[in-house]
């Protein structure tokens, strides 16, 4: 490679060292703040597994998880066996799966539509998955074939339509998407489809608690065959998002830049809401409509590593199945009554103020 | 390099430009001139293919531009807007290394190679003391030069530019078009250039394309098609040519709007 007019007149060649010294002290920091997540995750599992109503010690929760997994003969009785592993585990393990699916989601749709309002709960996705949901509970369809329910593909379905009516909505007609018309149309049809399910509800009263669960987002009663239905969404939601990270920090360019760029923007948007919805409607279909974990993790987490998807990705999955880890055991123990509080409402108390800051924000101006 | 075959152009029902032909061959240096709305920037719209030709074809390297991959077609070909936008305050390294997205392996890491082009690149508009600057916080010239930097990190054959050095300040301006007449002449890399600036066009496109009323008013070297009789036609506006003295090349003077050119946009300005 020939050497510039510029660099021939000033003779400093290329300072690779440096560039690449940075790009490592990067990529450094993103290792040790992963490692911190991923101890502050099996940490707060085993925390949260002993927090509940019945007194479990640390060491009994340790000795029935390892006794589970083969490592040691459980020493522990049959009922802490239950409540341990059976009630307990597996609902801290759900709301982790749901929190990182949350989370990697309002990454996602942050990026995709360039907007710093959008989650999965503030475009209406949420919302078309739980009427999914509500439809099938009404026709009586549930219960399990192979181990997998039909209830996270009716969310999917309820979790694509919502999608599409929201671009429909929001879309000018240059084809551009306004930003504050996204949110909009996202508000406009998420009000619409809660009145539907509240029609559903009205409709028909067998179904009635079942439906309210859906709405409020809990994770009352839920156990590993949840975590069941939940993973294949899951996995194949967190892998179409990582496998276009890339494209995603491309597309902060906007859609002209990227197509220059090389990037195939129809196919790897059309990926993306896929994935996005994938995560959204698995979540939906195991524990309701759970507002906030998408819109707050990302923008926490965004602030402390960066923009660069790839590691926000990451990190965003992680912390948000801390957050609603957490949340959840907020919910469990919150009321003094004993009574549980659905943990929708713990992220949106939460969440609520925050949603607010951002709006009134400058920076969510300036900088998006 | 590029072959444009009874191209028309438009949005909708709106035709722009019609029935365009013309060829472009490897190492030429070409400026598209024409007034306001002429259709410049819909021809570079449809040569990056961004805008599908109503018909017509358009022919890049023997391939139909429509048939390359996203990824091949952005090896063969950069593009730098007018203005751009970005929404995440990414370091501008990291924008100049989206440049070489094309040539990278979907899950391969990045490379010294990679690296090296974007520094030399930076280098090239003089953006090197930006690398860990957000983007989002430099200065709409400096972000400019970001960009035009992205694009010679994609290393194209091809390179294509929108007013890119429009809202440059004089120096800059001509920094980035010696560094193209540079890549120009050493690489042959094929430049076709969007432009309102009748001198910086005339001082660095050896070939020059006027379009006007939904055509190619005139196409053909520099010396030849940069006179007043064209220039006056095509801006409906007197102009002068003169040669420099020192460096030979033409330049464009205008001359006052005579009572009779303004009388059907200025009716006041043409009785004063």
């Amino acid at each position: 490679m020939p050497e510039t007019l510029t660099s021939a007149k000033t003779a400093v060649p290329l300072d690779l060292e440096t560039a690449r010294e940075r790009r490592r002290t990067g990529s450094r920091r993103f290792a040790a703040a992963l490692l911190v997540l991923s101890l502050g995750l099996l940490a707060s599992v085993a925390l949260a597994t002993g927090i509940g109503r019945m007194e479990v010690s640390w060491h009994t929760v340790f000795s029935v998880i390892l006794g589970k997994l083969g490592f040691t003969s459980t020493p522990a009785d049959r009922t802490t066996e239950v409540v341990v592993w059976g009630i307990r585990l597996s609902r801290v393990v759900l709301s982790g799966l749901v929190g990182a699916s949350l989370a990697t989601a309002g990454v996602v749709f942050q990026g995709l539509l360039l907007n710093p309002l959008a989650d999965p709960f503030t475009l209406g996705v949420s919302t078309g998955a739980a009427l999914g949901v509500a439809l099938l509970v009404m026709l009586g369809v549930g219960g399990s074939f192979l181990g997998l329910s039909p209830l996270p593909l009716g969310a999917l379905a309820g979790a694509l339509g919502a999608m599409v009516a929201v671009l429909a909505l929001s879309r000018e007609s240059a084809g551009r998407i306004r930003k504050e018309s996204l949110i909009l149309a996202g508000i406009v049809v998420s009000t619409f489809l809660s009145a539907l399910i509240s029609l559903i509800k009205s409709l028909d009263e067998e179904s009635l608690s079942a439906i309210v669960f859906w709405i409020m987002g809990s994770f009352s009663g839920r156990g590993w065959i949840h975590v069941g239905f939940l993973l294949p969404y899951a996995v194949l939601g967190l892998v179409l998002a990582f496998a276009y990270h890339r494209e995603l920090d491309i597309l902060a360019l906007g859609e002209e830049q990227s197509h220059h760029l090389g990037v195939a923007v129809s196919r790897v948007r059309l990926n993306l809401l896929l994935g996005a919805s994938l995560l959204t409607a698995g979540a939906v279909s195991v524990s309701g409509v759970i507002g906030f974990v998408g819109l707050v993790v990302p923008h926490l987490v965004r602030v402390l590593a960066g923009p660069s998807h790839g590691r926000l990705l990451v990190l965003s999955a992680f912390t948000g199945a801390l957050t609603l880890i957490w949340a959840d055991v907020a919910a469990r123990v919150i009321l003094a009554s004993g009574q549980e509080l659905p943990v929708g409402v713990v992220t949106a108390l939460l969440g609520g103020p925050f949603f607010f800051y951002l709006l009134k924000s400058r920076r969510a101006r300036g900088m998006w | 390099m590029i072959r444009v075959e009874d191209l028309d152009l438009g949005y909708g029902e709106r035709l722009v430009l019609q029935g365009l032909n013309f060829e472009i061959a490897p190492g030429e240096f070409v400026g598209v001139l024409g007034p306001n709305g002429s259709g410049k920037s819909t021809l570079l719209h449809a040569l990056s293919g961004l805008l599908p030709p109503q018909s017509g074809k358009i022919i890049i390297r023997d391939e139909h531009l429509g048939r390359l991959s996203s990824r091949l077609r952005a090896q063969i070909m950069a593009v730098v807007p007018q203005t751009s936008d970005v929404r995440f305050p990414f370091p501008c390294l990291e924008i100049v290394l989206m440049g070489r997205y094309p040539h990278r392996k979907r899950l391969g890491s990045l490379t010294d190679e990679d690296l090296l082009w974007a520094l030399r690149s930076m280098r090239r508009t003089t953006t090197e003391h930006l690398q860990e600057r957000p983007v989002t916080e430099v200065s709409g010239g400096e972000r400019q030069r970001v960009v035009i930097a992205r694009a010679l990190a994609q290393d194209p054959k091809i390179l294509l530019l929108d007013e890119a050095t429009s809202s440059l300040d004089v120096r800059k301006k001509l920094e980035i078009f010696e560094i193209l007449k540079f890549l120009n002449a050493t690489q042959n890399l094929t430049v076709l250039c969007a432009m309102h600036d009748l001198n910086l066009a005339a001082l660095y496109c050896r070939r020059l394309m006027f379009i006007k009323d939904g055509g190619i008013l005139k196409d053909g070297p520099a010396e030849e098609v940069f006179t007043p009789a064209i220039l006056g036609q095509v801006y409906e506006t007197p102009m002068e040519v003169i040669r420099h003295p020192g460096h030979q090349r033409p330049y464009a003077v205008m001359l006052p709007l005579t009572p009779g050119d303004l009388e059907d946009v200025a009716p006041e300005a043409a009785q004063a």
